[in-house]
C-alpha cells in the first residue's frame, strides 16, 4: 500500500563528502545521496532546510548553507547543542546518514530582483543566509546595493572571516560587523547590531531586508526598518520552532495559522506581526 | 434535499451487522468497558450499551441502567473515529545499519483491513473531516492516514440524547450528520430509521426487511432532531476568532491556568488535535532501529522545545496556545473552527476546566 517514495516521513542515504571544523562545537557536513537519481535531481532554493537523520537516535532540521547555483553540493553548519547534533559531530567522511527535503518556503529572492539588499544577521543567524549572499554574488547585476550586516555577542562566535572577506570584494557591497563584547584583535564595531544601521546604503522604497538570529535582535531590526519606512512586507525574517515532521503534520511548528515547516521558515512580517515577540508563541 | 429514509425493526439490527461482517468488514462499534462507552470489535448487537445512558459534566463521566429500550440513547464515549484513522502510535519506518555502515530505510505496511465504525456519531464525522484536511489535503499526504481513511466504512447513528457537555449544535456539527456517512441511522423508539448514501453503504441494505419511512416516523425523528438540538452549552454567538487574538495579553489565561494541570486530556480526546511527536526506537542490538510517532500535546513541556529553549513554559501560555488555536488560528488554517462542540474536553478534564467558559472569560462576557 505505502512505499518508500510515497512516504514523506522517510529519509534515504547520504554519504558524508566532507567535514569541516568551523569553529568550537560548530562543524559542516557536505552531504551526497547515495542514490545517484536522487542526487542528480535534488534541487533546493536560498532558505530552505533539509531533516538529517543520524542513525538510531533522530532526526534535525538544519538549513542548507551551500550554493543552490550547484545544487550538487549539500552543505549543512552544524551547532553542537542536543543529542542529535551531538552525534553528528562525531561522524567522519564516508559515514552514512539519513537525509530527506529540501523543505519551506525560503527568501524571496525572485521578488528581489533589481532592489538593493540588506541582510542582518546575528549570532549563527549567518548560516541561513549564506546561500543567499551566494546566489546574489552569481547574478550580482541582477540586484541593487548589497548590505550584509553581522552581529555576534563575543569576537570568537564570528566564523567564516574568509567568506566576508570575499564578499567585501564584491562591487556594491557593504560588509558590516559588530560585537556585543569587543576584544583587542576585533577590527570591526562594538556594540549592539543596531550601532552599525547608520552605514547602510539602501532606499527604503526598493529594497528587501533579510533577517535570520535571536527573534529579539530581528524585532529591533523589523522596528528599525519600518522607521525609515521600509514596508513589513519587504522585511523578511527566518523563524524557528520546533520540526519534527517538516511537512506540516505533527503541528509542534505552528506559530499561529502558519506551519513554520512548510508556510516558512521564510516569513514577510505583515504575515507574522500580529503574534511576533509575544512570548508563548 | 432530504435524502429518503426507510425503516426496519430493532429486530432486524443484527442482520445489518452480519451484512457488514459478511462484506469483510472488521466492525468496531461501541460498548461499555471500565465504566465507559469505547469502540472496539463488534459482532453481535448483544454487545452494544443496550438501555445505557451517560451523564456528563466538568470533570466527570458516568454511565447508567435506564428503561429506555434503546441502543443508543447516550452522546458519546472519550474516544471514536480518531484512533482508527490517525494511530495513537505509529511506525513510520525502520533503518538497519549493516556492518559496513551503509543505512538502509524500509517504510512500514500499513494494515488495510477493511474497516467499518458501527454507531459515529456526527461530531465524530465533522471531526474527521477536519483531520481529512489536516493529513490528506494539504501540499504532503499522509500515506498511514490515506491507507485507513480509504479502507473506512461509516455507519452513523443521529445523536438522540446529547449530554451537558455537548455543544455541537453551535457549532453546526450535530446532533444530527450532515454528510459524510455510508449509512446513516436514526434510531426511534421501535426501529430504526435508515438512509444508505453510498454504494459500500447500499450493498449492506440486503435482506433488510425495509419499510417506508411513515409520516409518524418522520416525525419521530424531527421531534428527536429538536430535542437534541436543545444543548444547554453553546459557543457564544460572536467573532471569537477576533476576539481570542485580540486578547492575548488577558489576566484570565492566568486565572484559567490556576487550575489547569496541563495534563493533556483534553488534546488526548479532542477528535481534531493532531500534534503528534516523532521517537526513535533503536534495538538492542544496534541493528535496526525504529522511527514511530505518537500523538503528542500542545500542554507537554516538550512540545515547544527547541535547542534548550522551552517557548511555552507556562501553562498559561499552553492553554492559550491551545484555545487559540483551536478556536481562532485554525479558521485561517482549514477554514472553519478546529472545535466540533462534542464536549469531551469539558467532561475528561479532571479539574473540570469548562472550554466554553474559558472562551466566555477571555472575551469578559457573561453567560446569560
Amino acid at each position: 500500500m505505502t512505499n518508500q517514495a510515497l512516504n514523506p516521513y522517510q529519509p534515504h542515504e547520504a554519504i558524508i563528502l566532507k567535514r569541516t571544523q568551523e569553529a568550537p562545537n560548530l562543524f559542516t557536513l557536505r552531504l551526497e545521496f547515495s542514490d545517484e537519481k536522487l542526487q542528480d535531481s535534488y534541487q533546493f532554493e536560498p532558505g530552505q532546510f533539509n531533516m538529517l537523520y543520524l542513525y538510531g537516535v533522530g532526526e534535525i532540521p538544519i538549513s542548507i548553507v551551500s550554493d543552490p547555483v550547484c545544487s550538487r553540493i549539500i552543505d549543512h553548519t552544524i551547532r553542537v547543542v542536543g543529542r542529535v547534533s551531538k552525534g553528528m559531530n562525531d561522524l567522519k567522511v564516508g559515514d552514512r546518514m539519513g537525509l530527506r527535503g529540501p523543505y519551506g518556503r525560503g527568501w524571496p529572492v525572485i521578488d528581489s530582483k533589481h532592489k538593493d539588499v540588506v541582510i542582518v544577521t546575528g549570532g549563527l543567524g549567518c548560516a541561513p543566509v549564506v546561500s543567499v549572499i551566494n546566489y546574489i554574488e552569481h547574478r550580482r547585476e541582477d540586484f541593487g546595493q548589497l548590505n550584509i550586516v553581522q552581529g555576534v555577542k563575543h569576537t570568537v562566535d564570528f566564523i567564516w572571516k574568509d567568506r566576508y572577506d570575499g564578499w567585501r570584494q564584491l562591487e556594491n557591497t557593504r560588509v558590516l560587523l559588530a560585537a556585543d563584547v569587543g576584544e583587542a584583535i576585533w577590527p570591526w564595531s562594538i556594540g549592539p547590531v543596531t550601532t552599525l544601521f547608520d552605514q547602510l546604503e539602501f532606499d527604503p522604497d526598493n529594497v528587501v531586508v533579510m533577517m535570520c538570529g535571536p527573534e529579539g535582535m530581528m524585532h529591533v531590526v523589523c522596528d528599525h526598518m519600518l522607521d525609515k519606512r521600509v514596508a513589513a512586507s519587504q522585511l523578511f525574517l527566518s523563524m524557528e520552532r520546533n520540526m519534527q515532521c517538516a511537512v506540516g503534520h505533527c503541528g509542534h511548528c505552528q506559530y499561529g495559522s502558519q506551519f513554520i515547516c512548510k508556510d516558512g521558515p521564510v516569513f514577510s512580517y505583515d504575515k507574522i506581526r500580529h503574534l511576533f515577540n509575544t512570548k508563548g508563541f | 434535499m432530504k435524502p429518503e429514509y426507510e425503516f426496519f425493526q430493532t429486530d432486524q439490527l443484527q442482520h445489518l451487522l452480519d451484512n457488514i461482517l459478511n462484506e469483510g468488514y472488521c466492525c468496531i462499534g461501541p460498548q461499555v468497558r471500565d465504566g465507559a462507552i469505547i469502540y472496539d470489535t463488534l459482532t453481535s448487537v448483544e454487545q452494544l450499551p443496550y438501555n445505557m445512558s451517560d451523564t456528563q459534566a466538568p470533570g466527570s463521566y458516568s454511565l447508567e441502567k435506564t428503561k429506555s429500550k434503546k441502543y443508543f440513547d447516550w452522546a458519546n464515549g472519550p474516544q471514536a473515529i480518531k484512533p482508527l484513522l490517525f494511530a495513537p502510535v505509529e511506525k513510520l519506518w525502520q533503518s538497519t545499519q549493516a556492518a559496513d555502515g551503509s543505512i538502509s530505510f524500509k517504510t512500514s505496511e500499513v494494515d488495510i483491513t477493511p474497516t467499518a465504525i458501527f454507531a459515529a456519531r456526527a461530531c465524530d464525522i465533522a471531526a474527521m473531516k477536519i483531520q481529512d484536511q489536516h493529513f490528506l489535503q494539504q501540499q504532503f499526504v499522509d500515506p498511514y492516514y490515506r491507507a485507513r481513511r480509504d479502507n473506512l466504512l461509516i455507519i452513523a447513528v443521529n445523536c438522540s440524547s446529547p449530554a451537558d457537555t455537548c455543544f455541537c449544535h453551535s457549532t453546526g456539527d450535530g446532533p444530527f450528520i450532515n454528510n459524510g456517512a455510508d449509512i446513516e441511522l436514526t434510531e426511534l423508539e421501535f426501529g430504526f430509521l435508515i438512509h444508505a448514501e453510498t454504494d459500500q453503504g447500499k450493498k449492506l441494505l440486503q435482506g433488510l426487511e425495509l419499510q417506508h419511512q411513515t409520516d409518524a416516523q418522520r416525525a419521530e425523528s424531527n421531534s428527536i432532531q429538536q430535542n437534541a438540538s436543545k444543548q444547554k452549552r453553546q459557543l457564544p454567538a460572536l467573532d471569537i476568532q477576533t476576539g481570542l487574538l485580540n486578547e492575548l495579553k488577558n489576566d484570565n489565561w492566568h486565572t484559567i491556568a490556576a487550575r489547569c494541570l496541563s495534563c493533556g486530556n483534553c488534546t488526548a480526546v479532542c477528535p481534531t488535535c493532531f500534534c503528534h511527536r516523532e521517537n526513535e526506537l533503536p534495538s538492542l542490538d544496534a541493528k535496526s532501529s525504529e522511527h514511530t510517532r505518537e500523538w503528542d500535546s500542545c500542554f507537554s513541556q516538550g512540545h515547544s522545545y527547541i535547542h534548550s529553549i522551552t517557548i511555552r513554559s507556562e501553562t498559561s501560555q499552553r492553554y492559550r496556545q491551545w484555545l487559540t488555536h483551536k478556536f481562532a488560528s485554525w479558521h485561517e488554517q482549514y477554514g472553519r473552527s478546529g472545535c466540533v462542540g462534542c464536549g469531551r474536553c469539558i467532561s475528561w478534564c479532571p479539574v473540570g476546566i469548562d472550554v466554553i467558559e474559558s472562551v466566555y472569560a477571555i472575551l469578559e462576557r457573561r453567560r446569560d
